[in-house]
């Protein structure tokens, strides 16, 4: 689904996040987000994805105007920085929330759900921890089970906020090669929040550089490498 | 062999003991002493006591009043911390602040307060008056006072856990398309369960063991508006050692169940407990 972000505005009661953002995301594609901190990429995701308003722009899903529409309307995926997950529930809880909170009459089946928590155990690599707690588990795992509970409903959008930053090294490079596997299977249009130039450019097919509330350049990693935009984007780029 | 981090055993022993000990001297005895004494006389002037007509009524007002003002202060003290914690709004500070006046404010003056608001000379007095709503020297004002001193316990007690585990879960189930009371029926209580728990337990305590601002409120009339804190009061002044002791032993006795039941809670729950990082 493609996903249309135009002239969208945000202003903090100290400084302003983002200065009249625009944005278009192809179906299909998996898009970085690239900036140091404090330049706004997160909050333009949380701004996709309903968990913050805009003071002024609109964001399209697939040409349909979403800028009103609530969190759970919107039908995205989303994986948060420090997992999120429900710390009282196990791990197959947690992948089955969002089947288990639809209403009466759209809630599918008891089995039907189990089903498909075990098709996504199995998606994500981890067949035999349904019966954990997230504190029984790694870094690693509790992201790939944030990654699978995001997936529960079918969404076509997944945004993920700094996925791999509390991850060290090993893990992050192994994660990345099963989250662009997935997006690829699955068919999802993705976005993802990063601060990681390498990162960014060893999985996204396209990349936006934030700074200071504003979008430097969009591209895609060898266009962002070659011709760098701005003098920022060059230094951004080269360190 | 002993760990680095540990003291040598004559240290540990003796810091033991002392804690041991100071607790024996400060708690143990002097509960031990008000049960001696309540059951001096055996077993029939204790339930003797505990069944003449004012100490009974007596023991009916506290478990009113403290079965209204525990869940009214859960539900209000939920809501208080839910609203410092997970929101940003002007006033945050000094909504914080307020929550622990009745901490900081002496029982008496507590009950004083609603003196000047509800009594007969008070601000809403002469128009409570004139419609017949009585709230002072009766059970409406002993229920307020009561509510006003134990409003802290629930939200001094969630605040902080709440804060410690912040927002990140609730948006995330918003983001699975959960509902605004879904995500706090299914998220936010179940993280909250057991300092929720706590604080209703503490709230309960002292709900039944207030004296001083109750004291200032109730009236003082025999068998109608006298708690039991207030009635053990009056049996003691009135040289009736046997009774006041064994009214107050059941209200010692009540607060020994309390602290049983949490404990009790604790060990069965134990698990559940580290999970939710308490």
């Amino acid at each position: 689904m493609t996903i249309t972000i135009d002239e969208i505005t945000k202003t903090f009661d100290t400084s302003s996040a983002l200065n009249g953002v625009s944005l278009e995301i192809a179906e299909g594609s998996f898009v970085a987000l690239l900036g140091p901190s404090g330049s706004g990429k997160t909050t333009l995701l949380r701004i996709i994805a309903g968990l913050e308003t805009a003071d002024s722009g609109h964001i399209l899903f697939g040409g349909e105007n979403v800028t009103d529409r609530s969190v759970q309307d919107r039908r995205i995926g989303f994986v948060f920085q420090h997992y999120a997950l429900f710390r009282h529930m196990t791990v197959a809880e947690n992948i089955a929330f969002g089947l288990t909170v639809m209403k009466h009459g759209q809630r599918p089946r008891k089995s039907v759900i189990a089903a498909r928590v075990q098709e996504l155990l199995d998606l994500v690599q981890l067949p035999d921890l349904g019966k954990r707690f997230p504190s029984q588990l790694s870094g690693g795992q509790r992201q790939r089970v944030a990654l699978a509970r995001a997936l529960a409903r079918d969404p076509d959008i997944l945004l993920l906020d700094e996925p791999f930053g509390a991850l060290d090294a090993k893990v992050r490079r192994e994660l990345r090669g099963a989250l662009r596997e997935i997006h690829d299977r699955v068919g999802l249009t993705s976005i993802f929040v990063t601060h990681d130039r390498e990162e960014a450019f060893a999985l996204a097919d396209k990349v936006a550089i934030l700074s200071k509330g504003k979008i430097e350049q969009y591209g895609t990693p060898k266009q962002v490498e070659e011709q760098p935009a701005t003098p920022f984007v060059r230094e951004f780029v080269v360190a | 062999m002993r760990k680095a981090t540990t003291e040598p055993a004559p240290v540990r022993a003796l810091l033991i003991g002392v804690a041991f000990l100071w607790l024996a001297l400060i708690i143990f005895l002097p509960l031990a002493a008000v049960f001696t004494q309540a059951f001096a006389k055996g077993w029939g002037p204790f339930v003797a006591a505990l069944l003449q007509p004012d100490a009974w009524a007596s023991i009916k007002l506290t478990l009113l009043t403290a079965a209204i003002v525990v869940p009214f202060n859960s539900v209000f003290g939920m809501a208080a911390a839910w609203a410092i914690t997970k929101h940003e709004f002007r006033g945050r500070q000094l909504l914080i602040n307020l929550i622990d006046l009745p901490f900081s404010v002496s029982p008496v003056v507590a009950g004083l307060m609603f003196v000047l608001l509800f009594g007969a000379n008070g601000w809403f007095g002469p128009f409570l008056m004139s419609h017949g709503i009585r709230i002072m020297f009766a059970v409406p004002a002993i229920v307020i006072a009561t509510s006003f001193v134990t409003f802290p316990f629930v939200a001094r007690e969630l605040i902080p856990l709440m804060t410690a585990q912040g927002r990140a879960e609730e948006e995330a189930a918003l983001t699975l398309g959960a509902g605004g009371f879904q995500t706090f029926w299914h998220v936010t209580l179940p993280n909250i369960r057991w300092g929720l728990l706590y604080g209703v337990l503490l709230t309960n305590a002292r709900a039944m063991g207030e004296f001083g601002a109750v004291s200032v409120v109730s009236g003082h009339i025999r068998g109608l508006t006298n708690t039991m804190p207030l009635h053990v009061e009056v049996l003691y002044n009135e040289y009736n050692f046997t009774a006041a002791f064994a009214v107050a032993s059941l209200l010692a006795g009540l607060a020994l169940v309390t602290l049983a039941v949490k404990a009790l809670l604790e060990w069965r729950y134990a698990d559940q407990l580290s999970a939710t990082g308490h």
